[in-house]
């Protein structure tokens, strides 16, 4: 494996992740719990997608054959896309929604405050522009998930139960393979266990003032980085590949 | 160059329709090589919407003064950040009914008291965040106690 090609597939992962909870959040336009969550929800979906079409179209340049963020987006197969399984589980009610976010955010704040220093440009002002608005949406889940678990029975409950069902999507985020080595070599891309010592620590402090508590079970899922989905994917992406399929070349 | 630089005092920001794009400062360089005019402007908000409208407003403002051969390109690094703004723009923002952005605590700061943000209409420093998130990426929500109003805050991003 070439350098260029483990930066693809590393910009692609990124991407990925962004489109697909980007993709995720929009379905909440017009079906927020109250208004003003309505409205946070699609703008950290903005934020996600314009990083995605940052990333997508980054990566469209790391091919032989150039291919724009759209042809990434919209026209790739599902066993193509490459985020974590965690993104793509459904929105579920509030508290699964703020549970799969704060997971998330918790995760891409601290790589993104690595990837500013790489030693690629294209990455590393990707990163420095996608970090600003990133720690906004840590700061905001974590407030909501420290609400609900810190606020009545049922949101407490609620909230727990959705840590239980999401944790074990958690550990995908840590991924690695040989294109991670390989770029983690030439300093190009931060080693994900330091990544990992933040988001122990957010997650821990985050949860001991929310009063919930990490299942015991310790059971682990993945599969998303090497394009095995799980059977929500086909029906978010036959939403999001809708137009384009139906209309090829259509643009807005 | 001052010629160009006017011209794009007159291109306004689509969502908040009395800054133009020198006072929102994401006029980032303008440059003359070989007879062609570069202009790079910056994204405020990475999925900000309203970029490829202003791009099209300044091909726009530019054909119709008689300048054809130009390139606008868009760099995203260093990354725009609310200081760039004009205090111009900032009284521009506050007449029209947006509390401009104020200095803002550490966002890492969990349940920090919200920014003091006074009521562009009566003043007062009486107000409270309805919602972080407000009616663009670049807004929050505020109503004043005082006097009622409720209005937009542009958020300090940086």
């Amino acid at each position: 494996m070439t350098k260029q090609e483990a930066l693809y597939n590393y910009v692609l992962r990124l991407g990925d992740d962004s489109l697909i909870l980007g993709q995720r959040l929009a379905e909440l336009c017009g079906h927020g719990p109250i208004l003003e969550e309505d409205i946070a929800l699609t703008n950290i979906s903005l934020d996600l997608i314009g990083q995605a079409t940052l990333l997508l179209d980054y990566a469209g340049t790391l091919r032989s054959e150039t291919k724009s963020n759209d042809d990434l987006a919209f026209l790739r197969l599902e066993k193509e896309y490459v985020n974590v399984l965690l993104l793509e589980q459904p929105n579920g009610h509030f508290g699964d929604t703020i549970m799969r976010q704060f997971l998330f955010d918790a995760f891409r704040k601290p790589l993104l405050e690595k990837l500013q220093d790489s030693s690629d440009k294209g990455l590393a002002s990707i990163a420095e522009k996608a970090l600003k608005e990133t720690k906004y949406h840590l700061k905001h889940s974590s407030e909501w998930v420290i609400r609900l678990g810190d606020g009545t029975d049922e949101s407490h409950s609620k909230v727990q139960e959705s840590l239980h069902t999401l944790y074990r999507y958690a550990h995908e985020l840590f991924f690695e393979d040989e294109s991670d080595f390989l770029l983690q070599k030439s300093k190009i891309v931060p080693e994900l266990s330091a990544v990992k010592l933040e988001w122990d620590k957010t997650i821990k402090d985050v949860f001991s003032m929310a009063g919930i508590s990490l299942p015991e079970n310790n059971w682990k899922f993945e599969g998303g980085r090497q394009g095995r989905h799980s059977e929500h994917m086909g029906y978010l992406l036959a939403d999001l590949q809708y137009m384009q399929r139906t209309y090829p070349n259509m643009e807005w | 160059m001052n010629h160009i630089w006017s011209l794009l005092e007159e291109v306004f920001d689509p969502e908040v329709p009395v800054l133009t794009v020198v006072d929102l400062g994401i006029i980032r360089s303008v440059e003359e090589k070989n007879k062609m005019i570069h202009v790079t402007i910056t994204p405020t908000y990475i999925g900000c919407p309203a970029m490829q409208t202003i791009e099209e407003d300044i091909k726009t403002k530019f054909e119709e003064n008689g300048i054809l051969n130009f390139k606008i390109s868009t760099s995203i690094s260093p990354a725009w950040t609310t200081d760039w703004m004009s205090e111009k723009g900032k009284k521009k923002l506050k007449d029209y009914g947006i509390a401009p952005p104020q200095n803002e605590p550490d966002k890492s700061l969990l349940f920090a008291d919200p920014v003091v943000v006074p009521c562009p209409r009566c003043e007062s420093e009486n107000t409270r965040m309805v919602s972080h998130f407000g009616s663009t990426a670049c807004k929050a929500h505020y109503q004043c106690t005082q006097c009622k109003e409720p209005f937009d805050y542009f958020k300090c991003f940086k």
